[in-house]
């Protein structure tokens, strides 16, 4: 392969061009190699991904030098509440990703109804985790207290901001669905939203284990 | 007969990434609720770190949908996720090393 052949395939490698990757990458697989959604949130996704996994890091490096303290203090956790919001954040992407199926099929009916059932696990995660909080609050327990809940409460506080932002991008999507305004001709915002709520859920599957679990 | 296998043809990957997932979050979930994430240690850590990286590498893969985006998406990803769970693993090691 010629160097200008490379800069191209590498070029298409990134931004997803599908004509340009087809022609470079597609196999016997025989489906497009396309990046689902708009280039600059996946950027936005990356840059959310590298502070999350600082603050993960973070968690993990001051966990090893204070053992004892992180596992007393991860037992006066509900985990019977984190592994439900688990559940709930999972089955809300999934109902995303059936969303985004049904759409690309001319399904807009079915399409509106899955992504409201995602919403609705959105909203139920958001008022578990405000009883857990609350809960938590109510006993004197905040970010003071000590270094588990200093990070406890940073990691699945900015964790929920970001609940409560894809909750509101879910809900925008539902109208635009139910308007006709995404289509199976016109999936891009649905694509970014979806991408984006994804990512949410991705976090959490980290965050359950690190947080709930790990001993 | 022929209703079930209408059935089967609805189901999609999303569905068994999803039932994948739940199956993987109630076994993380047993490891803590029966005592095993204590009593097994490195085992445990290993076996719940394993299921998370599958879970994230479904979701990533089948939900994110980059198993059919380019290459350096899926490698930039994957590529995070290898990262954050090998630095969780070696923290948890220096812990256990300390302890």
């Amino acid at each position: 392969m010629r160097i200008d052949d490379q800069k191209v395939s590498q070029s298409a490698a990134f931004v997803g061009d599908a004509e340009l990757v087809d022609a470079e990458l597609d196999d016997s697989h025989g489906s497009q190699f396309r990046l689902a959604g708009d280039l600059a949130v996946w950027l936005v996704i990356l840059i959310e991904l590298v502070t999350f996994g600082l603050f993960f890091m973070v968690f993990a490096f001051k966990r090893a030098f204070q053992v004892d303290l992180f596992n007393r203090m991860q037992s006066t956790l509900d985990l019977h509440s984190g592994v439900v919001n688990t559940i709930l954040l999972i089955t809300s992407s999934w109902f995303v990703a059936r969303c985004v199926a049904a759409v690309r099929k001319g399904q807009s009916q079915a399409g509106a109804r899955w992504l409201a059932l995602a919403i609705v696990c959105g909203a139920a995660f958001l008022v578990m985790k405000t009883v857990e909080f609350k809960a938590k609050f109510d006993l004197g327990v905040n970010l003071s207290t000590n270094d588990f809940y200093m990070l406890y409460f940073t990691l699945a506080g900015f964790h929920m901001l970001h609940v409560v932002v894809g909750v509101i991008i879910l809900a925008m999507l539902l109208v635009m669905v139910r308007r006709g305004k995404v289509a199976a001709n016109n999936m891009h915002a649905l694509e970014t939203g979806a991408a984006f709520w994804h990512m949410v859920d991705l976090l959490w599957i980290i965050l359950f284990p690190l947080v709930y679990v790990m001993r | 007969m022929r209703a079930g296998v209408g059935v089967l043809k609805a189901i999609q990957s999303n569905d068994l990434v999803w039932f994948g997932l739940i199956l993987a979050t109630l076994i993380t979930f047993w490891f803590g609720e029966s005592g095993l994430s204590d009593s097994a240690r490195g085992v445990a850590v290993l076996v719940i770190f394993g299921l998370a990286y599958a879970k994230a590498a479904g979701v990533i893969l089948q939900f994110m949908e980059l198993k059919h985006a380019p290459w350096l998406w899926r490698l930039l990803l994957l590529g995070w996720l290898t990262v954050v769970v090998l630095g969780i693993l070696l923290a948890w090691l220096i812990g256990d090393l300390r302890a």
